[in-house]
């Protein structure tokens, strides 16, 4: 499977990892140099810098063959207009992002768009051990 | 009318002024906190603090009420996302977002934004057009039926001066609606029309047709 991954922060440095070593092939995208740090050297996907709202660098980062994206970048509405273009611009069959905002994510999933709120999600898993 | 404006920076802080002298109902919603404060002590109560991306503020500004709802801030993300939220929460008629990459014009149209403005392309038209070389102009798009407005100088050295418009074949679709003289003077162009330097013409066209208009009335 040939992955795009929007953000490499712990998040989507570690998904990149993960996807990695399973042998699909994986392309960071992050605006920060820096963050590719959190690549390790036996990484054997490719890092891109560049934004990922710019259509040529989603075309450079291969979205036109991409099998997912995922976005998990820090910002929650960046993550939502770049799902929105691979998925309604360039057709990626699997599109997911994060917003961490619970509001904002029920109005997209409603809307179409699969997206994970990690608000919702540790909060629940926080309760759930806190009652177990 | 009930206008909503997200970002309180200058361009909306001189829209809500104009809006407001145009006896609408005016109210921003401004991120940064010094900024709305500033604006709340010039303008008087026509700011709330807070994120107008998050359906809780829109819901206290009334957003389910307003006719008009425009993003200016400086983010296209934000513009995208607020205008969205206001749509398909809620249901506002009509959404306006700035648009900085003008790229992004296409792709808000397609992802529901009623009307983008690009103030990068804005600046370029106007630039270009105080550029000699360039004698069209957009003065404006009918975006529903694909049409635009523009406006076509006839250049001094082209080839069209003196010439009868009946003579110039002109691409399908493309209609001359206005013609000014140098002196002024406003008519309605005819196939009797002889074009003379410096002439300013209105027409009707298509954006793919604007390039062989151009050269049609200027000879090339």
């Amino acid at each position: 499977m040939k992955v795009i991954i929007m953000g490499c922060g712990r998040v989507g440095a570690q998904l990149a990892v993960m996807l990695d070593k399973e042998n699909h092939k994986v392309t960071t995208l992050d605006i920060n140099v820096d963050s590719f740090r959190r690549l390790p050297p036996e990484f054997k996907g490719k890092a891109l810098l560049g934004n990922g709202l710019d259509e040529d660098v989603l075309k450079k980062a291969g979205i036109e063959e991409a099998d997912a994206f995922v976005a998990v970048t820090q910002g929650d509405n960046r993550n939502i207009m770049a799902a929105q273009i691979a998925k309604y611009i360039f057709n990626v069959p699997k599109v997911i992002c994060r917003i961490y905002d619970p509001l904002r994510r029920d109005l997209y999933s409603m809307l179409g768009l699969e997206a994970l709120s990690p608000t919702t999600i540790f909060a629940q898993m926080f309760k759930e051990k806190l009652e177990s | 009318m009930y206008i909503i404006i997200v970002g309180g920076g200058r361009l909306g802080y001189y829209l809500t002024k104009s809006l407001l002298d145009e006896k609408h109902e005016v109210l921003i919603i401004e991120k940064d906190a010094a900024t709305a404060q500033s604006i709340t002590s010039d303008m008087g109560s026509v700011c709330i603090h807070g994120d107008g991306c998050e359906t809780a503020v829109l819901a206290e500004a009334g957003t389910n009420r307003a006719d008009i709802f425009i993003a200016v801030t400086g983010d296209d993300e934000d513009n995208l996302v607020a205008c969205q939220v206001a749509k398909y929460k809620f249901n506002v008629p009509r959404t306006i977002a700035r648009v900085r990459n003008p790229k992004n014009e296409i792709l808000f149209k397609k992802l529901g934004i009623d009307v983008t403005v690009s103030s990068t392309a804005i600046i370029l038209e106007h630039i270009k057009y105080e550029v000699p070389t360039n004698p069209l102009m957009h003065l404006l798009s009918i975006d529903e039926k694909g049409l635009e407005i523009v406006e076509i100088t006839i250049q001094p050295d082209s080839t069209t001066v003196g010439m009868a418009l009946k003579d110039i074949i002109l691409p399908p679709d493309s209609i001359l609606s206005l013609l000014i003289h140098q002196d002024s003077k406003p008519s309605i162009p005819t196939g009797g029309t002889i074009l003379q330097a410096n002439d300013q013409i209105i027409a009707v066209t298509h954006p793919d047709t604007e390039g062989a208009l151009r050269n049609a009335l200027n000879g090339k």
